[in-house]
């Protein structure tokens, strides 16, 4: 953006006069400028704040919302001033780059808050002023961390499996996520119970058990009860390879699953096992093999599948890598320094522990990081001086980059923890979703509920406060249902629909969930014609036992207690209707009114209740004033 | 104007933990290796000089894309029929949607999902956008959307009928076949849910297809053409009245 270059534009035209003498070919005209107004004073309202600049200041920039004829768009003849339905003080922010050309951040608002105005009047967050640039690139990548975890966990977690999945595919998915199915939980605690039992074998082997009668020497419990260890061995390894086979099945790329970290850690875990059955019982080789064992320590990290601290602790690791490594180097420089100087100083005297400078590195790094053995000391003075510059400087080497380490663990714990927070406010939220779909639904039942009344001051109930969005958008539904000729019902008219018309009926299983939620308008008092079939269902099914078991749902009916009109004290009534599959339930959300008792009531108390629901607010949409 | 001015798309930076898992190809393999190895000889080689990460705050930055300001409004007015205020009206609902001036595909199913609560109003959506976005460019701007809105709204009769024309006939070949119209009516069923009275049939599209093919397709050649098409709009009452539905919209 040429920021300030458009108001020395006159300067340098001006400037031009000087060429006119040199010039060889005559000067082209110049243009007309037919908006030549003069200066004036623009005034801005924003949410009721006015705001007044020169219109010079807006034109500055002319790629953006306020220096182009952009904002012609908003312009409101009645008043003579430009109206932003905006906050305000972010406005002024906004302004303030106009006036200074530097853009800067307001540390107390919200990042995203911030960003959207910025989209909204078309500046570029590229030109925030360096004072305030650091804190906003700061807040502006922990925000997108923390929604990419979020929309991570999201996706990774409770996304349910495509209908249509191979057995693979769900034997992978129930070894990522154990808690999908019962069968992977049992078999995650299993895995984790023989990780813990071989890893305690292998530490129980060495200890010095009592030695047998006849000897003297204690013997470690390995030997002394050696085929006991090696069912055990054998067991978890025959454990292991099994899982590690599944796994390697269920992959969805197996040559990048066993590249991974983890199958890397399998493989070197259970191998040394079986290279000991190959091995044959030779004295040499056998050496050898002992040292392999030393490698089932690392079933240990097994455990990583089963402890998020751990796999915390390794991303921690991993993303300090570069921190670690300068760690590293700085203390290698320091310890050859700090080892020559000391070998150097100590060689003279005779005994003397320092054999060499290798031979120093160990002195070197014991003081360094404070341990302090005493096993190699300085006995010279200037050995001793050198020493203890050594341990001094070795607290400063690693005291610098703990810090950050810490600081990077802690940030990412700490999203972790929100991940799972976030993960049950999700659930929640869907379910809020689904209800006010549900209840936009059944507002424009209900709406027609209301319109099949006719002149509608009979009944003063059917009377609502419609808004003028509510007539328009039930307008639309209705045009709808003439194009293709078919009503829109809800659930439970569709399942009495069922039993009367069996042929393309289709069930409605796996919605039963989201129609307890939902709520129903059955308001026979205001619609004839619904009313006279309803009453024909509840005679025939006035029979019908209605707590009749099948194991799914209870069957609990509320009797008429006097409650108010809002939502939130909905009852919900269970019924099951013989609607050909036995375990078919529908939920009423029944929420009677007193005056709802018109005549038309059912003989038959507690079966059905004339319940009027009210409609969901439209305030979860984010609808424009289309 | 209409200058397209720079302003900002977000793009989310993912943690380096999920990687996408793709096929892969055992060709793949031996230069995923080496490359692997690469990687891995330049990690070390940062390990031991210690060398610190610089601050990858380049690749973090969002891409900076090109979105939208609409030409002015005496343009627009004259390129329309519709006056100053009304699409002052338009115009500042479409900026709050869509800050950045052009809608997406994806942005343009969720706004009409919302009307449609009952089902499933995606593909009618698709189609929608593909009659609007005249110059296929994968977006609509406030032009396209302004444009659409006046021929719809104010237009004539034989615009508005145009604009229906273009909007069944899919692959813009200037005819419109059964397959195409199965299509745009399977979506305006999917649209109603489940839950209807009567009970919707599968074949409930396929009959209404041949019902309107019965009254459009004049001379029986099994394609609508836009001339057979306004002929046989003209001659229906019913739908020559309901074209004058929705004038008052705005």
């Amino acid at each position: 953006m040429a920021a300030g270059v458009a108001t020395w534009l006159p300067f340098a035209r001006a400037a031009a006069v000087g060429w006119l003498p040199l010039a060889k070919k005559t000067m082209p005209k110049p243009p007309v400028d037919n908006s030549s107004k003069s200066d004036e004073i623009l005034y801005v309202n924003v949410s009721g704040v006015r705001f007044q600049t020169w219109k010079n200041t807006l034109d500055r920039y002319p790629e953006t919302l306020l220096g182009s004829s952009e904002k012609e768009f908003f312009y409101n003849e009645d008043t003579q001033e430009f109206f932003f339905d905006r906050d305000p003080e972010m406005f002024r922010h906004i302004l303030n780059f106009y006036r200074t050309g530097k853009l800067h951040y307001p540390r107390n608002e919200c990042i995203q808050a911030f960003d959207e105005e910025l989209a909204f009047y078309g500046i570029v967050p590229e030109i925030i002023g360096d004072c305030c640039m650091e804190e906003y690139r700061d807040r502006k990548k922990e925000n997108q961390e923390r929604l990419a975890e979020d929309t991570e966990a999201n996706e990774a977690m409770d996304a349910p499996l495509p209908p249509h999945s191979s057995s693979r595919e769900r034997l992978w998915r129930a070894f990522e996520n154990p808690h999908t199915s019962t069968m992977a939980l049992v078999f995650y605690y299993v895995t984790g119970f023989f990780i813990a039992v071989s890893v305690i074998a292998n530490v129980v082997e060495t200890v010095p058990c009592r030695p047998p009668k006849g000897s003297v020497r204690d013997l470690p419990c390995g030997e002394k009860y050696q085929l006991a260890f090696f069912c055990m061995d054998t067991a978890c390894v025959l454990i292991f390879t099994f899982e590690y086979l599944m796994r390697l099945f269920a992959a969805p790329s197996r040559c990048k699953f066993m590249r991974s970290v983890m199958s890397v850690i399998d493989v070197v875990a259970i191998l040394p096992y079986y290279i000991g059955l190959v091995m044959p019982e030779n004295e040499d080789v056998s050496g050898a093999f002992v040292t392999l064992r030393v490698f089932r320590v690392f079933r240990i990290f097994k455990f990583s599948r089963h402890s998020a601290g751990l796999r915390i602790l390794g991303y921690t690791l991993k993303s300090c890598a570069s921190e670690l490594g300068f760690l590293l180097f700085s203390l290698t420089m320091a310890i050859i320094i700090f080892a020559t100087v000391m070998f150097y100083a100590e060689k003279g005297t005779k005994d003397s522990s320092f054999t060499s400078i290798p031979a120093s590195f160990w002195y070197t790094i014991v003081t360094m990081t404070t341990l302090g053995y005493g096993d190699m000391v300085p006995n010279t003075i200037a050995g001793k001086i050198f020493g203890s510059i050594c341990s001094l400087s070795g607290v400063l080497v690693i005291a610098l980059p703990v810090p950050v380490i810490v600081s990077n663990f802690s940030r990412i714990y700490h999203q972790n923890q929100r991940a799972d927070k976030m993960r049950a406010q999700q659930k929640v939220r869907m379910a809020r979703i689904r209800m006010a779909k549900k209840g936009a639904a059944n507002a424009f039942l209900q709406y027609k509920e209301d319109r099949a009344l006719g002149d509608s001051d009979t009944t003063a109930l059917c009377v609502k406060n419609r808004s003028a969005f509510e007539y328009q958008h039930n307008h639309l539904l209705h045009c709808l249902e003439k194009t293709t000729n078919h009503e829109f019902t809800n659930e439970m008219n569709y399942s009495e629909l069922c039993t009367s018309d069996s042929a393309g009926c289709r069930t409605s299983r796996s919605t039963s969930l989201s129609s307890q939620q939902g709520a129903t308008d059955n308001s026979t008092g205001c619609c004839p014609r619904r009313a006279r079939r309803r009453a024909a269902i509840r005679l025939a099914n006035s029979t019908v036992s209605v707590s009749r078991g099948s194991g799914q749902e209870l069957s609990t009916l509320h009797t008429k207690t006097p409650q108010s009109r809002s939502s939130l004290n909905a009852q919900t009534v269970d019924l099951k209707l013989n609607c050909g599959a036995p375990d078919f339930t529908a939920a009423i959300i029944s929420i009677p009114t007193p005056p709802a008792n018109s005549p038309d009531d059912s003989p038959a108390p507690g079966i059905l209740r004339n319940t009027r629901a009210t409609a969901y607010t439209h305030d979860t949409f984010k609808i424009s004033s289309l | 104007m209409g200058a397209p001015a720079v302003c900002l798309e977000k793009k989310l930076h993912r943690l380096p933990r999920a990687a996408p898992q793709v096929a892969v190809t055992m060709a793949g393999c031996a230069k995923r290796c080496q490359q692997g190895l690469v990687k891995f000889a330049s990690s070390l080689h940062k390990l031991i000089t210690g060398t610190l990460i610089k601050d990858k705050a380049d690749d973090d930055l969002e891409m900076t894309t090109v979105c939208h300001r609409p030409e002015g409004l005496d343009q627009l007015e004259a390129l329309t029929n519709f006056n100053k205020r009304e699409l002052q009206v338009l115009y500042r609902g479409f900026k709050n949607e869509c800050p950045s001036g052009i809608v997406s595909e994806e942005t343009f199913k969720q706004i009409y999902a919302q009307f449609f609560p009952h089902g499933d109003a995606s593909t009618y959506a698709h189609y929608l956008f593909n009659a609007f976005d005249t110059a296929h460019s994968g977006s609509i701007k406030f032009e396209d959307f302004v444009t659409a809105l006046s021929i719809l709204l104010r237009g004539s009769i034989t615009e508005k009928l145009q604009w229906t024309f273009n909007l069944y006939d899919i692959n813009r070949d200037g005819y419109i076949n059964k397959e195409e119209m199965t299509d745009i009516v399977r979506a305006i069923y999917d649209m109603m849910g489940k839950y209807t009275y009567p009970v919707l049939k599968n074949e409930a599209p396929k009959q209404h297809v041949e019902a309107f093919f019965l009254k459009m397709d004049k001379n029986r050649d099994g394609v609508v053409t836009l001339d057979e098409f306004i002929l046989s709009c003209q001659e229906d009452e019913n739908i020559m009245r309901s074209l004058q539905l929705f004038e008052n919209v705005i």
